[in-house]
């Protein structure tokens, strides 16, 4: 009697937070979403130090880089447009993280990605604009896919390092983008700015119907969405966890540690590559070096700063997109660099680096055990 | 060949010439990276600090009209982000590859952002020796043209070779990197030791960077470094962590990224992009070439997480 007497007096007298088994269960997901948050805003404090120290006031940067980012409807659809090709380029990391692979080479997979993309969408010109499409998303996912299950394969099977092969390999990409949009797929009529050919207007994605936001943002969100799914409700995605949590375990279970590799790094460049094909479809008509807009770099971030949750990567996305959205507007208004947001954006990534060490540490977090 | 004509020597001239010229770089930042990796730990954000190196060395040389000057800044400049890169790595759980990918960028950065005023103007430059003063011949002239930086980048090389095996901080620093718990048995704070590699081999990148500005290409542009940093990096991997080796590897490195202005220099200019980019080609082919999935490399520090 005493004792059910308690428990409905805990249930009914006590607010959640107080409780201890609320935050056994629940601290570490607060920590999740706590110390990257902190991080971002001791990132954004010394930021504006910087900012000070440059002669602009820290309160006016806070402002325009909120205007800019978030403040009037045009700035979202600036924001979404630019979060699209980030959710793509952040999972071409956060993929292989999962099996304990660190990949930065999204830049490279999203230039090859747009370059076979244009390379498909010319060879079927004129077809049905929807076969063009198709053409387009095929071709992007593969070209991607093969660059970065390049890393893959040489990790796996002759021990290369992945992250200086695939950083490498994004200097490589860049190279043959600039050797193919001046020579063999040069359009002729692109005299000051060497372009292949445009894929045609018709061939456009286009934008969501109401918006200026092209649909490459659904592209990002349903890849984001199927990787999450993936990775964590799949005998796939589990396996690809039990690897990269411990590789001799894997191999001791009978997984086949080279196909997980293998498959994981080709989703993950196929989703970099998808962003190539998106920004070629939906807003340069074509390849040229234009392309090659650091979003690959940013995309790096990205899956950091989400701890390498496919999910978590599309708010984040959102929020960087937001960043560089603002980034023309600092530069307009406070007389900023434009370099100003690669600033931002490395101070953050070290803050957040910074912050894993504070994982488990919190002391009001740990609950009683 | 009286009217001065060398014809298709040019261009393994030319390639001698670059070799040099564009080595310096690679040999300054991938010794650095010895010292560091041989402590055990990588810092792969000497790509941002080689930039960051540019930037300010171009900077001082262009306010004090010393490029001497300008080179100790890059040097300083590339030793604080070592501590930078050394501070973050020393608290638990942080991994060092993430913080050299985030050093990177925020190098790249600072260096673009602080780099804009000093796109316009010309700094003073590095000088070099003329070595070639016997010849008439104005191209190998031009190759033995050589500067002061390279001179002091191959006579660190064996020296660092030496202090590696007989000196106390030689032996410290590899047992760093060997082994953290006998280092720590012997007395000795590993974090410390590794903050002081970290910070040692990012005054030398810093150095490698002070080259690019002020001597070659010797100007402050944001297109100035594009991968030498991340290249020296894998370097040091293809060098089996060997000063002399780096030297040697500097060398064909720079060779190679010379071939391709020296094609068009005799008017071969189809592929120009494919033969910039031999250096990274390279790299890649001689890693897979090296590396083994079955054993760790010969000469690896064992505490360094690339190699585990």
């Amino acid at each position: 009697m005493t004792t059910d007497a308690a428990d409905s007096v805990d249930a009914v007298g006590v607010a959640p937070a107080a409780d201890p088994g609320f935050l056994q269960r629940y601290g570490a997901s607060i920590e999740y979403i706590l110390i990257p948050g902190a991080a971002l805003v001791g990132a954004l404090a010394v930021f504006g130090g910087f900012v000070a120290i440059y002669g602009k006031n820290p309160l006016d940067l806070y402002f325009y880089m909120y205007y800019g980012a978030f403040g009037t409807w045009f700035s979202w659809q600036n924001t979404l447009t630019r979060a699209a090709p980030l959710i793509l380029t952040a999972l071409c990391t956060a993929l292989p993280a999962q099996l304990g692979m660190v990949i930065i080479g999204g830049e490279g997979a999203l230039l090859i990605g747009a370059l076979s993309a244009t390379a498909a969408a010319l060879a079927v010109q004129g077809a049905a604009p929807v076969i063009v499409q198709v053409a387009m998303v095929i071709g992007g996912v593969i070209g991607g896919g093969l660059w970065i299950m390049l890393a893959g394969g040489l990790r796996q099977y002759r021990g290369v390092n992945e992250t200086i092969s695939s950083l490498l390999l994004v200097y490589i990409a860049l190279a043959i983008l600039n050797h193919l949009v001046e020579g063999p797929m040069r359009d002729p009529a692109s005299l000051n700015k060497p372009s292949t050919r445009e894929i045609g207007a018709a061939n456009m994605i286009g934008s969501i119907p109401g918006t200026d936001v092209h649909w490459g943002l659904v592209f990002g969100l349903v890849a984001a969405v199927a990787a999450y799914i993936l990775i964590y409700h799949t005998t796939f995605g589990f396996a690809a966890r039990v690897a990269g949590g411990n590789i001799r375990a894997a191999k001791i279970v009978g997984l086949s540690v080279g196909r997980l590799i293998l498959t994981i790094c080709f989703l993950a460049g196929g989703c970099a590559g998808l962003a190539g094909m998106i920004e070629v479809a939906a807003v340069q008509g074509r390849t040229n070096a234009n392309l090659a807009a650091g979003y690959g770099f940013t995309g790096i971030l990205v899956a950091f700063l989400a701890r390498q949750n496919p999910l978590a990567i599309i708010p984040v996305a959102i929020l960087l997109g937001g960043i560089s959205a603002s980034g023309g507007l600092l530069q307009r208004r406070l007389g900023l660099p434009d370099a100003s947001v690669l600033v931002l954006q490395g101070i953050i990534f070290v803050f957040v680096l910074a912050s894993d060490a504070l994982y488990g540490r919190i002391g009001f977090l740990k609950g009683k055990s | 060949m009286a009217d001065g004509s060398i014809g298709l020597w040019t261009v393994p001239l030319a390639v001698f010439g670059g070799a040099i010229r564009v080595s310096t770089p690679f040999l300054f930042v991938s010794l650095g990276e010895c010292i560091t990796e041989r402590s055990g730990r990588i810092n792969l954000g000497l790509e941002g600090t080689l930039v960051m190196g540019a930037m300010s060395a171009y900077g001082i040389s262009y306010l004090s009209g010393s490029p001497w000057l300008g080179v100790l800044a890059a040097g300083i400049t590339g030793a604080l982000l070592g501590a930078l890169h050394a501070g973050i790595c020393s608290l638990p759980r942080v991994n060092d590859i993430a913080v050299g990918i985030a050093l990177m960028l925020f190098g790249t950065g600072l260096a673009f952002f602080l780099g804009k005023p000093l796109i316009e103007p010309t700094a003073a430059r590095l000088p070099a020796i003329d070595f070639g003063w016997w010849s008439d011949v104005p191209q190998l002239r031009a190759a033995l043209r050589i500067n002061v930086l390279f001179l002091v980048g191959v006579a660190i090389a064996p020296l660092l070779y030496w202090a590696f095996r007989t000196t106390r901080w030689g032996l410290l620093i590899r047992t760093a990197g060997e082994s953290a718990d006998a280092a720590r048995a012997m007395g000795h704070s590993v974090l410390l030791i590794r903050l002081r590699a970290t910070m040692v081999g990012g005054f030398l990148a810093g150095i490698g960077g002070s080259f690019l500005s002020l001597f070659y290409p010797g100007s402050w542009n944001e297109g100035l470094s594009s991968g030498q940093g991340i290249t020296a990096v894998a370097l040091v991997i293809f060098a089996r962590w060997d000063p002399m080796l780096c030297l040697w590897a500097s060398l064909a490195f720079g060779g190679a990224a010379a071939l391709g202005p020296a094609l068009q220099s005799v008017g071969v200019t189809s592929g120009y992009h494919l033969f910039n980019a031999a250096p990274y080609i390279l790299t890649l082919a001689i890693m897979i070439i090296t590396c083994s999935p079955k054993r760790t490399l010969t000469g690896a520090p064992a505490e360094l997480s690339i190699t585990r």
